[in-house]
């Protein structure tokens, strides 16, 4: 039961004239769910790790429960880490794993027991108990890295890319179970991932980090409908929203054959182009007007269907257009179709510093 | 030149020899019927070692156990009577308390300095580390005869009235006290004491060096996790560091337990057995070589290497106990 605010802190590395995080601001509320995504090396990662104490803070501070802890070791900042390699420690027993920091903290053996057992009959666990880590299956290893968490009952739960070492299926799963479980136990959580997914499904709020700069931190829903830059637009969400270069026109600005219109305060004091991002679900397939492309690619995913393709008469760039389109009448690779921006279903970014444009 | 040459040639030969004999081996066995060279191959191969263990081990080691039941030179039948001698000699029961207090004390201080200076170099810069990890491992390099020669500069004594060459002297002297002649201290078996400092000096870079590689090897997160279960530094240390490189440890122990029980060389060379300084390994060596005396020296190796199996033994059963946790 514990809020945690990042108050500008900042991880300098020695030798790095480059922050690793910089001036990151977050303030998470009791209870809540935060997730922490980017791609590798945003400073995720040392972002959870300077919460835990596990890493030098070179400026600003942190705070759990309004509490000032930047200088605090991390035995006594009462957080509990799920380690993306879980950590267990290989010479003890699952329930010695679970128990440990009882142990440290002199809890008298009844009660750690207690705990432990508690822990390992909502994880599933029972039937290991007396088992050593390796002998657990890779699933299993997670539950007892998360069991060790729980039965602390700390202030916060840290976890840094606790499903990655999973399989699809059963990290599908166990993402599910995780956010039930802290859902259950309102404990505030900090999760890390790189994947936006996760990172949709599983939190109250998402913060996009990138090269160690927070780019944007708001819930899943508004992330997605809308983002605050280029960047954000085209890391949120799967597939990629398409971004375009489009020149500006009379009216708004100029797609394919056609022109998207556009408020002119919008525009503002933009130069001639500007970025224009659609999801791929906001394309429609349209008679003549709009973009041509020449499809490469069609994904059948049953319901929907997806397709991959290149603005008709130029190079297929290192980016493909993806639009989605109707899974029972699916058009064929080769063809060429045109499509168009739904009318409010478009985000526009300022080419030159990539921020968003208008609302 | 010559005895190089010789050295190279006996290398060259040996490895070709044996290459040869196993192509020669091989080529014969696969004259035989597919069947029969399956069942016949494995033997084959393990053949020819098993055949020199027989030779140059398991039966000299008989011959040994039978030696000692036999005169001094072999040729008469005496009994127990080496061992029951021995075992009754005030001078040898000595030898017997000396060799215990050495396999007692020995590795476990060889151990335990190991294991620190390994801690302790871990922390350092890189640099650092390598500098100061070389200078421990160095005295490894060193004969154990060198290496006694060494501790005898430092140990020197000289009368009163001249200059001390030994380091300790000359420090005491300093302070205005007379010479010390330690390797004479045998009350409370000082000088056995200084005589371990030299074999725990030669093996403290060894058992450093193996683990400080076992710690180098503990995954760094096991020990933030624990930072974050609330151990301090010294929980650390010893409820996930050391259990960690437990094998390992283990296997330095015993490795230098036995190494200790075959001891010799540095009270043989230092003190040569007297002042009440006598093990085990030098007692064999004076009755063997000096007394020419096979009988009770067969016997002294006898108990050594009783001693020592059970020891292998448990060894034995660790490391199968480990490989079976891998």
């Amino acid at each position: 039961m514990a809020t945690v605010k990042y108050d500008n802190a900042t991880r300098l590395y020695p030798g790095n004239d480059k922050p690793s995080v910089d001036a990151l601001d977050i303030d998470i509320a009791d209870g809540e769910f935060l997730v922490l995504v980017g791609p590798s090396g945003c400073g995720k990662s040392t972002s959870l790790r300077m919460l835990a104490g596990l890493e030098e803070v070179n400026g600003g501070r942190i705070l759990i429960d309004d509490k000032d802890v930047t200088d605090l070791s991390p035995k006594d900042r009462d957080v509990a880490m799920v380690f993306q390699n879980y950590a267990l420690y290989p010479h003890m027993s699952v329930a010695d794993n679970m128990g440990f920091a009882l142990k440290i903290a002199g809890i008298d053996k009844g009660e750690i027991r207690r705990r432990v057992e508690e822990a390992a009959k909502i994880l599933d666990l029972e039937p290991y108990l007396e088992r050593k880590p390796k002998a657990l299956s890779g699933g299993q290893r997670q539950r007892v890295a998360m069991g060790r968490a729980i039965v602390r009952e700390p202030k916060v739960f840290l976890m840094d890319e606790p499903l990655s070492n999973l399989d699809a299926k059963l990290r599908v799963q166990t993402r599910t179970q995780i956010a039930s479980l802290q859902r259950r136990l309102g404990i505030t959580t900090v999760y890390v991932t790189h994947d936006q997914v996760e990172a949709m499904t599983m939190g109250d709020r998402v913060a996009v980090l990138k090269d160690g700069i927070l780019q944007q931190c708001d819930s899943p829903r508004r992330m997605y409908d809308h983002p605050n830059n280029v960047f954000v637009a085209g890391f949120i969400g799967s597939p990629a929203m398409n971004l375009f270069e489009v020149p500006v026109a009379e009216g708004g600005v100029k797609f394919g054959n056609g022109v998207h219109p556009v408020d002119r305060s919008v525009l503002g004091s933009t130069g001639n182009r500007i970025t224009l991002g659609v999801r791929p679900e906001d394309l429609e397939v349209s008679g003549e007007d709009g973009l041509p492309i020449n499809i490469d690619v069609v994904e059948e995913l049953g319901a929907d269907a997806y397709v991959y393709g290149s603005v008709a008469g130029t190079d297929p760039g290192d980016r493909p257009i993806i639009a989605r389109v109707d899974g029972r009448r699916p058009p064929m690779k080769g063809d060429v179709i045109h499509v168009k921006p739904k009318a409010d279903h478009v985000h526009l970014f300022d080419v030159e510093t990539g921020l968003r444009l208008g609302d | 030149m010559i005895k190089i040459i010789n050295a190279l040639l006996a290398i060259g030969g040996g490895v070709l020899g044996a290459m040869l004999l196993f192509w020669v081996l091989n080529k014969l066995v696969e004259m035989l019927p597919r069947k029969w060279e399956a069942r016949v191959k494995p033997y084959v191969f393990i053949g020819p070692a098993l055949f020199a263990i027989t030779v140059f081990l398991l039966y000299p080691a008989f011959q040994t156990v039978v030696a000692s039941f036999a005169n001094d030179d072999t040729t008469a039948w005496v009994g127990l009577r080496n061992y029951t001698s021995l075992l009754a000699s005030r001078e040898f029961q000595t030898t017997l308390i000396n060799t215990l207090m050495w396999t007692l004390i020995v590795p476990v201080v060889t151990v335990a300095l190991g294991l620190l200076v390994a801690t302790l170099a871990d922390r350092l810069t890189p640099g650092g580390e390598k500098v100061s990890k070389t200078l421990i491992f160095m005295p490894m390099a060193i004969s154990m005869v060198g290496a006694s020669a060494i501790w005898g500069f430092i140990y020197a004594v000289r009368p009163a009235a001249e200059n001390q060459i030994g380091i300790l002297n000359a420090v005491v002297t300093a302070t205005g006290a007379d010479p010390v002649n330690w390797l004479q201290m045998s009350n409370v078996k000082i000088n056995t004491f200084l005589l371990m400092i030299v074999f725990i000096w030669t093996q403290v870079g060894y058992a450093m060096v193996l683990l400080s590689a076992a710690i180098k090897g503990v995954p760094e997160d096991t020990i933030e996790a624990g930072r974050i279960d609330g151990a301090n530094e010294r929980q650390i240390f010893s409820r996930i560091i050391v259990p960690q490189v437990w094998p390992t440890l283990i296997t330095v122990f015993v490795t230098v337990l036995i190494g200790t029980m075959k001891t010799a060389d540095i009270v043989y060379v230092m003190t040569n057995g007297n002042f009440s300084t006598n093990i085990v390994g030098a007692a064999f060596f004076v009755e063997m070589f000096k007394n020419m005396d096979n009988g009770r020296a067969s016997a002294i190796v006898v108990m050594l290497m009783l001693a020592i199996i059970p020891v292998m033994v448990y060894q034995v059963k660790q490391f199968r106990a480990q490989e079976a946790n891998r």
